[in-house]
């Protein structure tokens, strides 16, 4: 093959994969504009303030809303965090800093196929552990669902950003005479916190967004409900019972609710990427000096 | 004090005294809390995944005893009414819609990971890198409702009738095999699932590919190679362990994905499924059927396609760590 013929293969590589990018980042584009132009059309103070309340509230046009989804979604998400995060952090301190432990290897690879297990599997999981023996959907079965989701994801991050903490401030805590989970507590974790908030940012941020765990344990209501034994509203599943409603204020409301959750989403994502970069690069300087 | 009496002190006490007199009993003693605690909380996860195919099965073994496990993953009819329940369309319309998915996937995802981490510029390559981290973000959800108001509407107009009318005209055998097509229908949720496990497959492969040793780049390079040729004759046979295995998570995340397909893939429980008509997958029928599963036996078949998903995808996931862990070890040994 002459040089020429392998040069202009290369750039049919290039533009095979460029084109290939394309085809992923432009749907994004566009779905993210769609979200973005129709749902702020749809925002309105009533959204913030208002709970749904039957469809005919929304066709005689009398004001409605999703406070009590915004509510649920808050409640059950930041509860299902406090559970997460002791088990999370817990497991990811025993996998990093005790790497010799005989359960490493199995909590590793369970935590891995935890993480790929559909999220509706884990509704079924916290339907029968929770919602039937109290006897009814409810909030805090929502939140132990989203609970069990975030659990391995936050263990594999705090592992991995544990993991590159550099050894010599293990060393020099163990040198001073201090015992390993003062050194653990007091030295790896704080050195780390940036990157520990971020792993645990991202699975809220994915929490966040299920839906499919949320239809068998918090259920959803029209109305507002501040008692979490009882059935609480969320946005993500809201969303979807407005989508296939047979009511056109419902769609509308439910582009509401999209940009809302997306927005939400989007903000701790970016949030996370820019603490991800500062930890990046003071490990870096850590490492260099 | 006896160690004892000291596990049942507060930790701030013990963290105070550890400090003061740092006797080695004391210290020991500390320790000795703190991994087992760790240890406690940590095996929390081999527990969660136990309970998990336990509870399934548990909950499940009704369908197994009542219809027996073969007929009830053979069967073809879903009458709850009836007690029938056969849920080998369900397991067809996971395995296409996702084999499907991930024929898509494969090539683009692979494609976009390669321009990113070989071809783009840093910077082009940092915001591919960015708006497809993004994307695994984006609540399915919010795909659905996209999906449901903007694309299935359109694909159905603008692309489905046209091929269907112009099969009427040109090959009208084809029509009885495409289905005259709905809103919404396999097509549709079979494209937009192939665009949600991308991320997947893309960040996975471009793991892969950064796994390969800078070495084994520079002798091709060396040998004076093109940029593509780097990448085929010794960068991709390299990664290619890696890119297996992020193929099968992100197969093991199509076969799970719930919220896109129930949204748009139109919840019909009968074979055949027809690429231009409503089908069902598993997860679907679990989210559709589950809220009004009052029958015994109706709860207890929904339960038992959740435990054969469970099984699937704990099946590919097991294969998928194998699969990194030896490309893990073998990029340590070079």
């Amino acid at each position: 093959m002459t040089l020429r013929r392998r040069y202009a293969r290369d750039r049919v590589v290039v533009g095979i994969t460029a084109v290939a990018t394309f085809v992923v980042i432009a749907p994004l584009v566009v779905i993210i504009l769609y979200v973005l132009v129709n749902g702020v059309g749809a925002l309105s103070v009533d959204f913030f303030t208002e709970e749904l309340g039957s469809p005919s509230r929304a066709m005689t046009g009398r004001p409605t809303g999703l406070v009590h989804s915004i509510y649920g979604t808050i409640i059950i998400d930041l509860l299902a965090l406090f559970m997460a995060l002791p088990f999370g952090l817990g497991a990811g301190i025993m996998l990093s800093e005790y790497p010799d432990h005989p359960l490493n290897p199995p909590i590793r690879i369970l935590a891995g196929t935890l993480n790929g297990m559909p999220a509706v599997l884990i509704g079924l999981i916290a339907f029968s552990l929770v919602v039937r023996p109290m006897g009814g959907f409810s909030g805090f079965a929502g939140s132990v669902a989203l609970a069990f989701l975030m659990i391995p994801i936050i263990a594999r991050s705090t592992e991995s950003v544990l993991r590159i903490t550099p050894w010599t401030l293990r060393e020099a805590g163990l040198a001073l005479g201090l015992p390993r989970w003062r050194v653990t507590l007091s030295l790896v974790l704080p050195a780390s916190r940036s990157g520990l908030i971020t792993g645990v940012m991202i699975a809220f941020a994915r929490a966040a967004g299920e839906a499919a765990p949320l239809l068998f344990t918090s259920f959803g209501q029209n109305y507002m409900n501040t008692d979490i034994t009882r059935a609480m509203d969320s946005l993500p599943q809201r969303l979807y019972s407005l989508a296939i409603s047979p009511y056109p204020h419902w769609h509308e409301m439910g582009w509401a609710a999209g940009i809302v959750l997306l927005v939400f989403v989007m903000a701790i994502f970016l949030i996370a990427r820019v603490v991800t970069a500062r930890f990046a690069a003071w490990i870096h300087d850590r490492m260099n000096e | 004090m006896t160690r004892q009496d000291l596990s049942l002190l507060q930790v701030d006490e013990v963290t105070v005294a550890a400090i003061r007199t740092p006797a080695p009993r004391y210290r020991r003693a500390g320790d000795r809390v703190f991994s087992t605690a760790i240890v406690a909380v940590g095996s929390s996860i081999i527990v969660l995944a136990v309970a998990m195919g336990v509870i399934l099965y548990r909950d499940s073994a009704l369908t197994f005893s009542e219809i027996g496990f073969l007929e009830f993953i053979s069967g073809t009819g879903w009458n709850p009414v009836d007690g029938v329940h056969g849920s080998l369309p369900f397991l067809i319309g996971t395995l296409a819609t996702s084999a499907v998915a991930l024929a898509i996937a494969m090539p683009v995802g692979v494609g976009t990971a390669i321009f990113s981490a070989e071809y783009a510029p840093k910077p082009v390559a940092n915001v591919v890198n960015y708006l497809v981290d993004l994307l695994a973000a984006v609540p399915s959800v919010v795909i659905g409702l996209w999906g449901i108001f903007v694309f299935a509407p359109w694909a159905r107009n603008a692309v489905y009738m046209p091929v269907y009318q112009w099969a009427g005209e040109n090959a009208q055998w084809l029509q009885p095999l495409l289905g005259s097509p709905t809103t919404y229908n396999i097509t549709t949720a079979t494209l937009l699932l192939a665009f949600m496990i991308i991320p997947y497959t893309m960040a996975l492969t471009r793991d892969a590919i950064k796994l390969v040793p800078t070495d084994q780049r520079e002798a091709a390079w060396g040998l004076g190679a093109t940029r593509w040729e780097v990448m085929r004759v010794s960068v991709l046979p390299a990664a290619r362990g890696g890119i297996v295995a992020g193929g099968l998570l992100s197969l093991a995340r199509a076969l799970g994905e719930t919220m896109v397909l129930a949204m748009l893939i139109g919840n019909a429980n009968r074979l055949p499924f027809l690429p231009f008509r409503p089908a069902a997958t598993m997860p679907s029928v679990i989210v559709n059927e589950f809220r009004e599963a009052v029958e015994t036996l109706h709860f207890t078949s929904v339960m038992a396609v959740g435990f054969v998903l469970f099984v699937m995808t704990l099946v590919i996931n097991l294969t998928a760590a194998f699969l990194q862990r030896k490309l893990v070890k073998g990029a340590n040994r070079l």
